[in-house]
């Protein structure tokens, strides 16, 4: 059946109109929904390099009463402000952005991790890295214990790496072996922890920096290995500041 | 013709059935015997690559089977105001306004899902199934027929990945919907298969399941 140009034209345009119509709403009604889900798997991520986090725990109440959050820049002092003056929450920090930036540009959130029944100390700090698996993004978060110097945990989380091979770094089996590991080495250098090649699952023959590499998966370990000593180099100033504390 | 005069004789004769034989067709056509995937061999690369777990594969199912169903359902109730010349454009902006849809709903009420579904929901779209059915089946069929052969397409879809899902879990992570089958069954020393997690595994459940199909149906190639 053939129209004239004129149907045509406006029948596309009657229906961009729909259509638009029809996104738009979504979109309103969706918007606070997902604003939410978004604030919940951060937090989840986050407490996850300290705990062990159950899908039915109320993630946000352990959240609220366990963390405190702040930004940090690259020489580690806390920042209230960004460059426009207006105020930074930790948790809407886009990693992906700031990852673009130099790292002197960068803003650093900070999440201390306090435990709710002692709350006098801190019992971690947890730094989020961010950097380039094989594929695509790899990105995650680092629990240093109350020294700055020991790893209690660590998460990650990757975009698209290969099933079964790099994708592993995001499972409890490759984060449990960054456990008790240190960063810096005897003389107080920044030596970050580095995932091995090949894999030998014998825990004991790593020593304080190394950890068992995985099998089939060289490349995304080695965007590990960089993206910690990164992040861990950008935190450098505040970890030390911290430590001197102590 | 105009399309009052193709609608008007239906009137006049007496209703049919909502679930008459030829009705039935529908649904159950498309879900052996003229199956989108072990068939037509459509759909695949979605097969492939979310059938790693059962959760995300009955996720997408859903999914699938929604925006089948409906695009089919909107494209049928407009299909005679839709003008020729621009009709695939017309068809593409249906799908990929229900798929959006569901891609946000993913978003706000199951992140997690939609962080490991993300793409591949955004890429029903280019689903040939569902382009597919609507070009050849609702551009010339009323609604609720193609409602119906929505419905069949869709589930024909849903239960070839879930098979291919439930092997590829099964034999790759050792679990079906997370829970440790082998583990339970004092099987502890059954080792996971890599080649099932890897897209390799899905081609070669999915061939299995092929061949298996085509035997019993007598199936000969045209």
């Amino acid at each position: 059946m053939q129209r004239s140009n004129t149907y045509i034209l406006v029948f596309t345009a009657i229906m961009t109109v729909i259509i638009g119509g029809i996104l738009s709403f979504t979109s309103q009604v969706l918007g606070p929904a997902q604003k939410k889900s978004i604030e919940l798997d951060t937090k989840t991520q986050i407490l996850s390099a300290v705990m062990n986090i159950n899908k039915k725990e109320d993630v946000l109440g352990i959240y609220k009463k366990s963390i405190k959050s702040m930004v940090v820049d690259i020489n580690g002092d806390v920042i209230t402000k960004d460059k426009k003056g207006n105020p930074i929450v930790a948790e809407q920090v886009d990693l992906v952005k700031n990852y673009k930036m130099k790292p002197a540009d960068r803003e650093y959130p900070v999440y201390e991790y306090k435990n709710p029944s002692d709350t006098s100390k801190v019992e971690a700090y947890i730094l989020p890295v961010y950097g380039a698996g094989l594929w695509n993004a790899i990105y995650g978060y680092v629990a240093l214990e109350s020294d700055l110097n020991t790893i209690k945990g660590v998460s990650f989380g990757h975009v698209s790496e290969t099933p079964g091979l790099g994708a592993r770094i995001a499972t409890k089996e490759i984060e449990d072996r960054y456990k008790g590991k240190t960063i810096f080495d005897n003389k107080g250098d920044l030596v970050s922890v580095t995932m091995q090649k090949g894999e030998k699952k014998d825990p004991a023959l790593f020593g304080p920096h190394q950890v068992d590499g995985m099998s089939g998966a060289t490349l995304t370990g080695r965007g590990l290995n960089a993206m910690l000593k990164n992040y861990l180099g950008d935190y450098e100033a505040f970890i030390k500041k911290n430590q001197q504390h102590q | 013709m105009s399309t009052e005069t193709l609608e008007q004789p239906v009137v006049k004769k007496q209703a049919e059935p909502l679930f008459s034989k030829r009705r039935r067709k529908f649904v159950m056509d498309p879900l052996d015997d003229d199956n989108p995937v072990t068939i037509q061999v459509l759909g695949i690369c979605s097969a492939l690559a979310v059938t790693v777990k059962m959760e995300p594969t009955l996720i997408m199912s859903i999914a699938v089977v929604f925006v089948i169903v409906f695009s089919n359902l909107a494209t049928s109730l407009i299909r005679n105001l839709i003008p020729g010349r621009v009709r695939i454009i017309v068809q593409l902006g249906v799908i990929a306004t229900l798929v959006t849809v569901v891609s946000e709903i993913l978003k706000a009420y199951n992140y997690e899902m939609y962080k490991v579904l993300g793409a591949f929901v955004g890429l029903i779209i280019t689903n040939c199934i569902v382009m597919g059915r609507l070009e050849a089946f609702a551009m010339g069929n009323k609604p609720w027929d193609s409602v119906l052969d929505g419905l069949g397409s869709g589930f024909g879809y849903a239960w070839v990945i879930l098979t291919v899902a439930f092997f590829r879990e099964l034999l790759g992570s050792g679990t079906v919907f997370d829970y440790p089958v082998f583990e339970k069954i004092g099987l502890t020393h059954i080792q996971n298969n890599g080649l099932m997690v890897d897209s390799i595994g899905a081609f070669m459940v999915l061939a299995l399941i092929i061949w298996v199909q085509r035997t019993r149906n007598g199936y000969v190639e045209h």
